[in-house]
């Protein structure tokens, strides 16, 4: 059911090979060494377009992506297999208090997508009566593939719902809330809770590595005390997406393979058309929402399944509610994973292959007016609830071009129909949009050559304060 | 710890993704072979290499492996010879560590000491102008020395009260006098709370009066505070563990008030002894203990379980944070303006959350009538203040 890659089609944030935190501290000479060489990784890598990318193996703990782009990374890059996702609630009303954060995290995120450490200083250098600059935690592991993709929250513009006077338009931004970034209606069996809901500014960090993905979040967190503080965190394993197409299906706790429909990477096009925010946007609600051009809407949703009364259900209806079988994932209609479902197929006694209230059915492009979406999801167990039943389940998350046309139509049909909505329930949502990138070469250096602060450097979602 | 100086923005270079926005510096800052203003030092049992014999003004970052197989010492001296621009102390064999400094121009030591005994093994070392500006030079040892004065003067005034209402409180429940006894209680306290890192730099005095019912080891006698403040707001059996809470016998009320006055005595006598001091570096780490404090035990309402009286604690150790900064003000405003002025924003906004809910004269509401918004907001303003209070021992340490 996925358009087939064009021919020879490119693969954005191909991955390479960088200096890896082990080569950049392990050199014997100490600090200086490491610094030298982490001086020559961090040229090399964040600036893509002065420095193509070499043909590296696209395997590899120590693989990195470049941060800066005319998209953000983390998007379309090939699925990691971890995310730490965090939004924040931002507690200062200075504007230029926020513009500093911002500032700040975009170098701290340039620095530790290339396996630098999060400051100028290693984790065990710097003056000793200091705390470090770099928790350390990753100090001896890989980049491991780590993407940081930040995100603004509907309240970042206009405040929390309700809000009035001064705590509705805290920064003066409110002349350019996207007409995109709607509240998110109830939809059918949410049980959302506030406190894993929404947040003023979101970060995803995604690695092959969960500790080098909290250690990213982490690092942040620290930076924001005094500006922003952490209002709920995520943590995903297991991608339930690919979004390459050199990626295999993975699985979700359902069992089942998710994500074949998937945008993928290379469908560029299609890309295009479902996941950047075109030119034409910008004033369309009454704003001025030009800043967000070439970024995307993540719509985050933690969704709880209830996987012991699966567990119990018949492999027949499992199969039935999904649309497709449990081993290939084929569509029910026949074929093989990637084979479109034949939505009229019916059996013997008329009643469709793919059952009317079939997952599959209801998410078809062709049931949705054409829309598709890059879906970017993990799964998750955070413990278990006072029956001693896990607390799993899938943290879907989604970048659209817009959640109007792109999630809610859809997400109302499948809350209200979709069989597998009894085995599941929403419990957290958030709904972001996401700047572009920092432009390639356009992060100033430091005297080692790394990532480093500078008063006028550019950050990530600059034109939204210009 | 050397009170010699260096410069006004060297914090802020020493930490430039967590200090305020500041303007990259190209003269160095970061430690690279590459960048001008790092160098390695290389200390044997007869040699000082150092990597270089000249650096341009601004940060410099020393990086130095002690290669040898005594433990040594680093220094930069001034071009005197005697006075200590910046140093670093108690490097094993086979360790590194970093002297990061604001250098001016001019001619300087470098200086090895393996062993620690002797002048060390000395070079020249010169500072070129590269142009940076680098803050003031002068001597601030006289600015250290008054601060320490004052703060162990502000020491010494907190015991005088706290001693003497610590008498009135022990008199009053000893006599039975319970609600006397709960009004005296945690205004009483606050006096203990503001200068606690003094309480527990005497170590064995902090648990003797303070220790709460879950620091209790198997077996360990109870005094102190926390066990007359249960005797003072008797648990119900729910909340006591599912036992039905035992009073203290007279008897036991007497010697828990006895204790509490004697070990309060021995802080007393301590800290008025000649000699008593507190060092710089010392009353800028306390000022972080007190943050760390409130960030562990005031803000989740666990120093006070009985009483709910954590906000006078909270409170308390706010202000023995705040006058441990303001002792030391003029040095970090003339180290790094930019921390200065961080720390004074982030104690107005601390303050202002606590004065919302009360004050130590007119008394506070009690931890558990706080929403958790409430809760959750004073948290954060913690966190805010903690994260830069954090780099002021450092900011002493340098100076």
């Amino acid at each position: 059911m996925t358009a087939a890659p064009g021919p020879g089609g490119t693969r954005p944030g191909a991955p390479r090979t960088g200096m890896s935190r082990r080569a950049l501290l392990g050199l014997g000479g100490g600090l200086v060494a490491g610094a030298a060489a982490a001086g020559a990784a961090g040229a090399v890598a964040v600036d893509a377009a002065r420095s193509p990318a070499p043909a590296a193996p696209s395997s590899g703990a120590d693989r990195t992506y470049p941060f800066t782009g005319a998209h953000q990374a983390g998007i379309v890059t090939p699925a990691q297999d971890r995310l730490y996702l965090a939004a924040f609630d931002v507690t200062t009303t200075d504007r230029d208090a926020l513009v500093d954060l911002l500032r700040r995290w975009t170098v701290m995120a340039a620095r530790m997508t290339q396996g630098l450490p999060a400051g100028q200083f290693a984790p065990a250098s710097g003056p000793y009566d200091a705390p470090p600059d770099d928790t350390g935690e990753a100090a001896d592991l890989p980049a491991a593939g780590l993407t940081i993709t930040f995100g603004f929250g509907r309240s970042l513009f206009v405040g929390a719902p309700g809000a009035t006077g001064p705590d509705a338009d805290r920064f003066g931004l409110a002349g350019r809330l996207p007409a995109g970034l709607i509240e998110l209606p109830h939809f059918a069996g949410d049980d959302l809770d506030p406190a894993r809901s929404d947040g003023d500014l979101v970060v995803q960090a995604c690695a092959d590595d969960p500790q080098v993905a909290v250690h990213a979040v982490r690092n942040l967190s620290r930076a924001a005390f005094g500006t922003a503080r952490i209002r709920w965190t995520q943590l995903g394993y297991g991608r339930t997406s690919s979004t390459s197409t050199a990626q295999k299906t993975p699985r979700n706790l359902f069992g089942f393979k998710d994500g074949t429909a998937n945008l993928k990477a290379e469908e560029t096009a299609d890309v295009e058309a479902h996941v950047w925010v075109p030119a034409s946007a910008a004033t369309e609600g009454g704003t001025d929402a030009a800043w967000l051009t070439g970024g995307s809407y993540l719509v985050a949703r933690r969704i709880r399944m209830h996987i012991e009364t699966w567990d119990r259900s018949s492999l027949r209806e499992q199969e039935a509610l999904v649309g497709r079988n449990k081993g290939e994932g084929a569509p029910l209609s026949g074929g093989t994973e990637f084979t479109e479902p034949d939505l009229d197929a019916t059996g013997g006694d008329g009643t469709p292959l793919v059952a009317l209230d079939s997952h599959v059915r209801l998410a078809h492009p062709t049931q949705n007016d054409g829309v598709r979406m890059l879906r970017r999801g993990y799964n998750f167990t955070d413990g278990n609830d006072a029956l001693g039943r896990l607390d799993a389940g899938l943290f879907f998350l989604a970048f659209v071009v817009d959640p109007r046309t792109h999630f809610v139509p859809m997400q109302t049909r499948l809350s209200s129909q979709d069989g597998l909505m009894e085995y599941l329930v929403h419990t957290g949502s958030g709904l972001f949009a996401v700047p572009p990138g920092v432009p390639d070469g356009a992060l100033p250096t430091g005297a080692d050559g790394t990532p480093a602060l500078a008063e006028d450097g550019p950050f990530v979602g600059q034109a939204l304060f210009g | 710890m050397s009170r010699t100086s260096w410069s006004a923005a060297a914090a802020v270079a020493l930490l430039p993704l967590l200090a305020a926005c500041v303007p990259n510096d190209p003269a160095g800052g970061a430690a690279s072979s590459d960048a001008p203003g790092a160098l390695t030092v290389s200390s044997t049992a007869d040699a000082c290499e150092v990597s270089a014999d000249s650096a341009p003004s601004g940060t410099l970052t020393f990086s130095v492996t002690n290669d040898g197989s005594d433990v040594t010492e680093f220094y930069l001296l001034a071009d005197d010879g005697l006075r200590i621009v910046s140093e670093i102390e108690n490097i094993g064999p086979g360790i590194s560590r970093d002297l990061v400094v604001q250098a001016a121009p001019g001619d300087y030591y470098t200086a090895c000491k393996p062993g620690m005994v002797g002048d060390g093994i000395r070079a020249a070392f010169t500072v070129t102008d590269s142009g940076q500006e680098v803050g003031p030079t002068g001597d601030t040892a006289d600015q250290l020395a008054a601060a320490e004065a004052a703060y162990v003067a502000y020491v010494k005034d907190q015991a005088g009260s706290l001693i003497a209402g610590t008498q009135e409180f022990a008199d009053a429940y000893a006599a039975g006098d319970d609600d006397r006894a709960r009004d005296l209680y945690a205004a009483t306290r606050v006096h203990w709370e503001r200068v606690e890192p003094v309480a527990e730099s005497f170590g064995d005095l902090d648990p003797t009066l303070d220790l709460r019912e879950a620091d209790l080891e198997d077996g360990q006698a109870w005094t102190g505070w926390h066990l007359i403040e249960k005797d003072l707001w008797q648990p119900t059996p729910d909340a006591n563990g599912g036992e039905t809470y035992v009073p203290l016998t007279a008897e036991e009320r007497a010697a828990a008030a006895d204790d509490l006055v004697a070990n309060t005595q021995k802080l007393v006598d301590q800290v008025t002894a000649d000699g008593f001091t507190f060092e710089a570096f010392q009353i800028a780490n306390g000022a972080k203990g007190l943050l760390d404090e409130v960030a562990t035990g005031k803000v989740t309402g666990e120093e006070e379980i009985w009483s709910h009286t954590d906000l006078w604690d909270f409170q308390a150790n706010v202000d023995g944070a705040r006058v441990a900064y303001e002792v030391l003000q003029d040095v970090v405003t003339e180290q790094d303006p930019d921390l200065a002025a961080d720390l004074d924003q982030r104690f107005v906004d601390l303050e202002g959350l606590l004065a919302a809910q009360g004050s130590v004269d007119a008394g506070f509401v009690a931890y558990t009538d706080l929403t958790d918004a409430q809760v959750a907001e004073l948290a954060a303003a913690v966190d805010a203040l903690s994260e830069p209070l954090s780099r002021l021992t450092t900011t002493m340490t340098g100076a």
